[in-house]
């Protein structure tokens, strides 16, 4: 009996650390939150700057900015799988890293609901639980459909997504950004759509844009932000030479949303849409 | 004139003899090697991960077998790293030895004549530029494309700054200085134009990029800095006597025999090729090309047969420091090292200026 027990014992010993070896860093907000949506929180070791959501994140050691990992940092938490957000690097500590034999997992990113499936899935088969994973893209996909059709309009909403303003100078996001995914699936326009990325305005290229709402980040995304202060006060806003002759200053409107939330595109999307969708509602209304 | 003319103590005023000062530059040299040393073994031995690198030492000296992680860190990061923040150090203080040396100006500094900034350019057109071409280019050269042409943008620079500087075969160095201001200005506009059509991801390495790193020190980019930075070291010592008879003007060196404009040119052959390598592998990093040359100055005098190599191996020594606390001292995130350089070089640059004011007659 003992030494049936003792085997048992010492296979489940055996057995045990070979199941929870498993030491996940993960890089990238969005990929922290589907981590900890797959209730896989457990097995993460470390996180980039970038990983801010749910604030439980922010106690876990922090690597540092996702697009400039230190290797021997990331190596001094002893990881197996490296789960990281598209972009992520430089090159030199991918390549130290896949060296070290760190498995190291590139979740592809995108600015739509096929995207979000595709990060979920590449995250929960990385982690060996595609089925759970399976579960969350279906239901995130059916809340976002909701989201989607509920915020559907016949007049939408001219919406210009203001990134930062320093020194008087708007950095607007056009096309092929975050900012504009997020405000199409709101049932909006994007309201600069002559470039793509996120670029400075002029201020008369602001007038011409005549959005109706301004919607800019409510708080920075911790250590992603492009150098901006982005807690600019409504005054300041619609004193700006530009913006002041536009039919959002007209009506005051501005919406201001979380970083991370807005632009993640990840589980909480949409969250997102819905927390954006009413936020232009509430000045269709007024206006 | 004569010989003692061109002995250093002539233009250091307040010094000792030349056998006092010989000794003193021996010794601060043996004191600059011991430095060295002790720096790099600290540098191997501590980081991030908990590696145990005293214990990887004794198991191979016992001839046992490391572990795969212990390998990577000791021979992939950390061993790497600490060439590469050698060969740098060495290079951008010794660039800016020969700088201050050539223009007789203690601000002298490879950046001024807009090497530095050539190579930034370089870099920057690398990265913005480096999507967008055809799939061979990249697969060929690879992740190498940033420092590569950082060390053109630099080459480049330092071509155009000789033709403009130079007629009838005579360099002038106000000629130099200037057009490397307009260099420097030129690149700067140019990678303007350049940040402006990045999108937000090359905007934060562009960023990274500028404030310099180790961090991506590999065999393969060591490799392709090292013989640069080497042979510019070795031709250093060549210049060291052109470079004290320069002290007295132009003409007295002529008139001493030195051969102005062969030495004007290896001078800044060197600083390019020194400059170049160090700046594209390691990205922008200043002030130790400004500090060192002074604090030895300050220490051993302005002679060049001594400064050069000090220079180097203090460079050497200080960036390893740097660099060991830049990657310590939030680890396991990693602080850009040319922050750090900044932040101690700024007020240790201010201190020296103060503390010599008379002696450099600023």
């Amino acid at each position: 009996m003992i030494r049936v027990l003792f085997l048992l014992l010492a296979t489940c010993v055996y057995v045990a650390p070979a199941m929870a070896a498993e030491r996940v860093i993960s890089i990238g907000g969005s990929v922290t939150e589907i981590v900890y949506m797959l209730e896989q929180e457990e097995r993460l070791v470390g996180r980039d700057t970038t990983s801010s959501f749910p604030p439980e994140a922010e106690s876990l050691p922090d690597v540092g900015y996702k697009r400039a990992l230190s290797p021997e940092g990331v190596l001094s938490l002893d990881p197996d799988l490296v789960l990281a957000e598209e972009g992520s690097g430089p090159h030199e500590t991918i390549a130290v890293l896949e060296n070290a034999r760190v498995r190291f997992v590139t979740v592809p990113t995108g600015y739509g609901a096929e995207a979000i499936r595709a990060k979920i899935e590449v995250v929960s088969d990385a982690l060996g639980v595609p089925d759970r994973g399976r579960q969350l893209a279906d239901r995130i996909e059916s809340e976002l459909e909701a989201a989607v059709a509920a915020a559907s309009t016949d007049r939408p909403a001219r919406v210009l997504f203001i990134l930062s303003m320093q020194g008087g100078r708007i950095m607007a996001g056009g096309r092929d950004t975050s900012a504009d995914g997020i405000i199409r699936l709101a049932g909006a326009e994007n309201a600069m759509t002559g470039f793509t990325g996120y670029k400075p305005l002029t201020d008369e290229a602001v007038i011409a844009t005549a959005p109706d709402v301004i919607l800019m980040m409510e708080r920075a995304m911790a250590g992603d932000d492009a150098g901006g202060n982005h807690g600019i006060d409504n005054d300041a806003l619609f004193n700006h030479p530009g913006l002041a002759a536009t039919p959002a200053a007209e009506r005051q409107a501005v919406v201001r949303i979380d970083g991370l939330l807005l632009l993640g595109f990840g589980p909480r999307t949409p969250e997102a849409v819905r927390a954006l969708t009413s936020a232009l509602a509430d000045f269709d209304e007024a206006g | 004139m004569n010989e003692t003319v061109i002995s250093p103590g002539m233009t250091w005023p307040g010094s000792s003899g030349a056998g006092d000062r010989r000794r003193l530059a021996a010794r601060t040299s043996l004191a600059l090697i011991l430095l060295m040393l002790l720096v790099s073994v600290v540098s191997l031995g501590i980081g991030a991960a908990d590696a145990s690198f005293w214990n990887s030492l004794v198991t191979l000296a016992r001839g046992g077998e490391l572990s795969a992680l212990e390998r990577v860190i000791l021979f992939d990061i950390r061993l790497p790293r600490l060439a590469m923040g050698l060969l740098v150090g060495a290079a951008l203080a010794v660039s800016g030895a020969v700088m201050q040396g050539l223009f007789r100006n203690p601000l002298a500094d490879p950046g001024l004549v807009g090497v530095g900034a050539g190579a930034g350019l370089g870099a920057i057109i690398a990265i913005v530029l480096g999507a967008s071409l055809p799939a061979a280019v990249s697969l060929a050269i690879g992740h190498y494309i940033v420092p590569v042409a950082a060390f053109l943008g630099g080459w480049v620079a330092t071509l155009v700054l000789y033709q403009v500087s130079t007629s009838r075969g005579r360099t002038s160095v106000a000629m130099m200085l200037l057009a490397g201001i307009a260099l420097g200005a030129l690149a700067a506009a140019l990678s303007g134009i350049l940040v402006y059509m990045a999108d937000d991801a090359q905007l934060r390495d562009l960023t990274f990029w500028g404030f310099g790193s180790l961090a991506g020190a590999t065999w393969g980019k060591l490799m392709a800095a090292a013989p640069l930075i080497l042979l510019a070291m070795a031709a250093a010592p060549f210049l060291a006597r052109s470079l004290n008879a320069l002290a007295l003007g132009e003409a007295a060196a002529a008139h001493l025999g030195i051969p102005i404009q062969r030495m004007k040119m290896l001078a800044v052959v060197v600083v390019a090729m020194a400059t170049g390598a160090a700046v594209a592998v390691s990205g922008g990093i200043g002030f130790i090309g400004i500090v060192v040359p002074h604090l030895l100055r300050i220490s051993v005098g302005p002679d060049h047969r001594y400064l050069l190599l000090n220079s180097a191996l203090l460079g050497a020594s200080l960036l390893v420091l740097a660099d060991t606390i830049s990657r310590t001292i939030i680890a396991p995130a990693e602080l850009p090292i040319g922050i750090l350089t900044a932040v101690i070089g700024g007020p240790v640059f201010i201190w020296i200026l103060l503390r010599n004011r008379g002696m450099l007659n600023l």
